[in-house]
């Protein structure tokens, strides 16, 4: 039996449940170290060793150590090809290619607005920092421009890449789910027929809900 | 079959593939993408790249966008060919990976901000917002030094062979040094000035800034 991988950092950390959600996905077995960032803890000389830009998650193995959300759920699909979701990031070249091409839309066209808002709408009240409303305009409209390219998108596929759930549509669980409970923001996605039928699908799988639990544990 | 890249030859994202072709030595045209005349916007574009950005590719039926996903693909199907960009092991290649994310969520953003306040809006007649610009430049100042710290260990971002880490790097840097006029953030760091001077040396490159009339 292998030993169970690492993954450092809150869970309640949108990064750290992309990896997480990856990791139940793909029936991997991991040890959730916590990082407590209002003490700072992701700035100690020791966590900066495994992740020199201070930010979580951070993950090892048996094997490596590695940061980056992202890339840390493309190791696991590569190293575990066999076990659970075994589509999660394509059997075949072109599958796979589709998957970068969606998960890249979703780093550099999701993300960017998504977090802001997610910070400003979810986090900001709780740790009594001032709202930036310009912000949450501003990038409530860049938000909802992209999630038109996802309408027409899905209504061509049933999931981003293709016909099946990847780690395209499962690296927007983290900031959606925020958006669509703590914000209050669960418009901008059920007012569209296909993003909402897509949304209202991946947050439904087992995987998922089992990341939300972890959330709410920890709160 | 020749693949073709779509968007002008100076844009940087667009240079990321044309350069990841070059060291490949897979033939490719470009179709030029006239952006001041907003073609990326055009419903004809849009069926390419929904976004309306720059780069999209098509090589026979295969249509691909975002620069990053194209030079994986490229690097993963011509594996065995020229530079191992992707690394000799699956380990190897998760660190390449790491450091592509690095550059496309910890470097990227600030580099383009700072060309587009310094650069980009003048050139257009406009006011850049300095303030903004340099702000860019204090945060692009830690991140250099973790990228030192990084290069002191080793010759290149991923290890001790040239990779996709490195190269996904080279187009926005120089802007950053030649058009931005934000050399001395390279210089003044032993390692990555090291490190750059050993990238941009490779003929790939050199191929590439003939390509692009530089």
């Amino acid at each position: 039996m292998a030993t169970p991988v690492k993954v450092y950092g809150p869970p309640l950390s949108t990064a750290v449940s992309r990896v997480l959600a990856c990791l139940l996905e793909k029936d991997v077995q991991f040890q959730l170290i916590p990082i407590n960032m209002s003490k700072g803890e992701h700035k100690n000389p020791d966590f900066l060793k495994i992740q020199p830009f201070g930010q979580v998650p951070a993950f090892q193995d048996e094997s490596i150590s590695l940061f980056e959300s992202r890339s840390i759920c493309r190791y696991i699909c590569e190293k575990y090809p066999d076990k659970g979701n075994k589509g999660l990031y394509g059997t075949n070249p072109l599958a796979k290619a589709s998957i970068d091409q969606w998960l890249e839309a979703e780093g550099q066209s999701f993300n960017p607005p998504s977090s802001v808002l997610v910070f400003q709408l979810a986090f900001a009240p709780r740790m009594k920092i001032k709202q930036d409303q310009t912000a949450i305009n501003q990038n409530e409209e860049k938000l909802s421009k992209v999630l038109d390219v996802y309408e027409k998108r899905l209504g061509e596929s049933q999931f981003l890449a293709g016909d099946d759930f990847s780690l395209a549509d499962l690296s927007h669980l983290p900031n959606t789910h925020y958006l669509a409970n703590a914000a209050g923001r669960g418009e901008l996605f059920t007012s569209k027929k296909n993003v909402g039928r897509w949304w209202g699908e991946i947050s439904n799988r087992d995987s998922w809900k089992k990341v939300v639990e972890m959330q709410k544990q920890r709160t | 079959m020749v693949v073709k890249v779509y968007g002008p030859v100076r844009a940087a994202c667009v240079q990321r593939v044309l350069l990841c072709l070059l060291e490949k030595d897979v033939e490719f045209e470009i179709v030029h993408v006239d952006l001041d005349a907003g073609e990326h916007k055009a419903p004809d574009f849009l069926l390419r790249q929904p976004f309306g950005q720059v780069p999209a590719i098509e090589d026979g039926d295969l249509k691909l966008f975002e620069s990053r996903a194209i030079i994986r693909y490229y690097a993963a199907k011509y594996e065995e060919r020229g530079p191992k960009l992707l690394g000799k092991s699956l380990e190897e290649r998760a660190v390449v990976d790491q450091w592509v994310e690095v550059e496309a969520h910890n470097f990227n953003d600030l580099v383009y901000t700072l060309v587009l306040q310094l650069v980009i809006l003048p050139r257009m007649g406009k006011q850049g917002d300095l303030a903004l610009a340099h702000g860019c430049e204090q945060k692009l100042e830690k991140v250099l030094d973790i990228y030192d710290q990084r290069l002191s260990n080793s010759t290149y971002l991923a290890g001790d062979t040239f990779t996709l880490a490195d190269l996904t790097h080279l187009p926005a840097i120089r802007y950053l040094v030649n058009d931005a006029g934000m050399g001395h953030l390279v210089t003044q760091r032993e390692h990555v000035n090291a490190w750059l001077q050993t990238i941009s040396n490779r003929s790939a490159w050199k191929k590439l800034m003939m390509l692009a009339n530089y």
